[in-house]
């Protein structure tokens, strides 16, 4: 199997096993208790907290752990818009691509008369500071604008972005978890107020992320309960994840340069591949972007088609076309850099991690021309193309 | 459980009658590429029965395999029980679809009953227009 599919969700490392293992069995109590089995917990917990602090460059204090990068999405906008609308300010800024988790707040934010204001992306899948500085208003509560995109990739200058909002005086949020454990985050430098990451992005468990939160950046309680992370998040602590966590944040963080120079070798190769497929197109900056992130658009085949029959050779991948998103529209990132509906339908998107190989890229680049010729000389939509009886997008 | 049936995949990997006839007695395409399906059908006709029949699919897997086996389906059938294949019978011979790929059955049954209108309008042969509805249940229609 070839697995090129790490942008949805990554194996765990056997730091991250060992850990938890070890956790499993010696260190189950509850980190709440008094006696010295919690105590145990506690420790555990705290300083997982701290090594996760460490790897973005913020202070235990400023870690909640959460159920994952949805939650910490959530949590982060709800508590900045709560915070706004105290001061009259009612003004939020994103961009057209963010992932639904944040996008799906924010319109749950509309309905409660909050007014959201998306960027465009411009074609390579970028925001940049200067479209935020032009954007914020007096009443602007929030910008929250993602570290990296998850489907095609483009890193966004979240430093420049980070300036001009912390010079107006507007909270910051960044959805990093494509980024965390494979770009360098400094919360501190890059003037980050909260920032969502997620641990089974980067060789962690399933069901365990982060909210970091500046100091001063009060959080709003999505869960009610017990006093469990300062009381912002209740709920008996999932030790046994967190533990995880950190081992892999660490491990990925630890090894970030190698990793990167590996992997995006690996996904040039890739990119400058299957670029020789006529009618193709790569999404997404192409150089600006994720180490592991190469997405294309073939015009004339369907994503979903193209996914069955790479499975068929033991290749894993995912696509943007509306039949694989469960929805009628193709995703929302291709329309939001401009791609039309036809053409995203024809996503495929590979992202790759530092265990992947050079011959799993020769077979890649063996098996995807070969089944999008296959899937193009069955296709309507292509022989009229080819016959001009409609015209090539691509 | 595997997201399709293992006789879509079947249909899907190794679909039937798939191609193009040259000199088809009527034609049928249904849908479009904004929706991201479009099914293409050709007929031959002799005595009023489907001799042969060849299909062009752009879709999904589901779309593909519901084409083939609509193929399968009215291959060397009269006219009058091809016009009786609908959705259902195509999704049952899957052995199921899954329930947002339903449409890929509907698009099948639309593209066998336009492929049976050509024919009829080349030939000169009186129907009733409310068994050829222009446009069936594409919900997703953009355009």
């Amino acid at each position: 199997m070839i697995y090129a599919d790490n942008a949805a969700t990554t194996k765990m490392s056997g730091a991250a096993i060992n850990a938890m293992t070890a956790c499993m069995q010696d260190i189950w109590g509850n980190p709440s208790s008094l006696y010295g089995l919690g105590q145990r917990a506690k420790e555990a917990l705290e300083d997982a907290r701290e090594r996760i602090a460490v790897c973005i460059a913020a202070s235990p204090k400023e870690i909640t752990f959460t159920s994952g990068g949805s939650e910490a999405d959530n949590q982060a906008i709800r508590s900045a818009a709560l915070l706004g609308a105290r001061k009259g300010k009612r003004h939020i800024i994103s961009a057209a691509f963010e992932h639904h988790a944040v996008l799906h707040t924010l319109k749950k934010l509309e309905g409660e008369g909050f007014e959201v204001e998306l960027l465009p992306v411009g074609p390579l899948g970028t925001v940049t500071a200067d479209q935020v500085a032009e954007a914020i208003r007096e009443d602007t509560a929030l910008v929250t604008i993602m570290y990296a995109n998850n489907e095609i990739g483009s890193v966004q200058p979240a430093s420049e972005i980070g300036a001009v909002c912390r010079e107006r005086g507007v909270l910051f949020h960044t959805d990093a978890v494509q980024a965390a454990g494979h770009l360098p985050i400094d919360v501190r430098a890059q003037n980050i107020d909260m920032l969502s990451l997620s641990a089974h992005k980067f060789h962690g468990p399933k069901g365990i992320g982060v909210l970091y939160a500046r100091q001063r950046v009060p959080l709003t309680n999505l869960i009610e309960g017990g006093a469990q992370e300062r009381g912002k998040r209740a709920g008996t602590e999932n030790v046994l994840a967190i533990v995880g966590m950190a081992a892999a944040l660490e491990e990925s963080c630890s090894h970030m340069a190698e990793n990167a120079a590996k992997v995006s070798a690996l996904r040039d190769k890739l990119i400058s591949g299957l670029s020789q497929i006529p009618h193709s197109a790569l999404n997404g900056d192409p150089t600006n972007r994720l180490p592991g992130n190469v997405n294309f658009c073939f015009e004339g085949v369907e994503g979903e088609s193209l996914l069955l029959l790479l499975d068929d050779r033991g290749i894993c991948a995912s696509s943007g076309s509306a039949c694989t998103s469960g929805s009628l529209d193709p995703s929302h990132v291709l329309l939001a850099i401009g791609r039309p509906h036809e053409v995203a339908h024809g996503s495929l998107r590979l992202s790759l991690c530092e265990e992947n190989t050079e011959d799993e890229i020769d077979a890649i680049l063996k098996a995807v021309p070969e089944i999008v010729a296959y899937l193009r000389n069955m296709s309507p939509l292509w022989k009229d193309k080819v016959s001009g009886k409609r015209t090539f997008i691509l | 459980m595997a997201f399709y049936s293992e006789k879509v995949m079947n249909h899907f990997r190794n679909p039937r009658n798939v191609g193009v006839i040259e000199d088809a007695d009527g034609v049928g395409e249904v849908g479009n590429a904004v929706c991201g399906d479009i099914m293409k059908i050709y007929l031959k006709i002799d005595d009023g029965i489907v001799s042969d029949v060849k299909f062009e699919t752009f879709g999904c897997g589901s779309a593909i395999a519901s084409s083939s086996m609509a193929t399968e389906l009215i291959r060397g059938k009269p006219l009058s029980e091809v016009l009786q294949l609908t959705n259902k019978a195509v999704a049952k011979a899957l052995d199921g679809l899954p329930a947002h790929k339903l449409h890929c059955s509907v698009l099948a049954e639309e593209a066998v009953r336009a492929a049976v209108k050509d024919y009829y309008d080349r030939q000169g042969i009186a129907y009733d227009p409310k068994d050829f509805p222009d446009c069936g249940s594409c919900e997703g229609c953009h355009e």
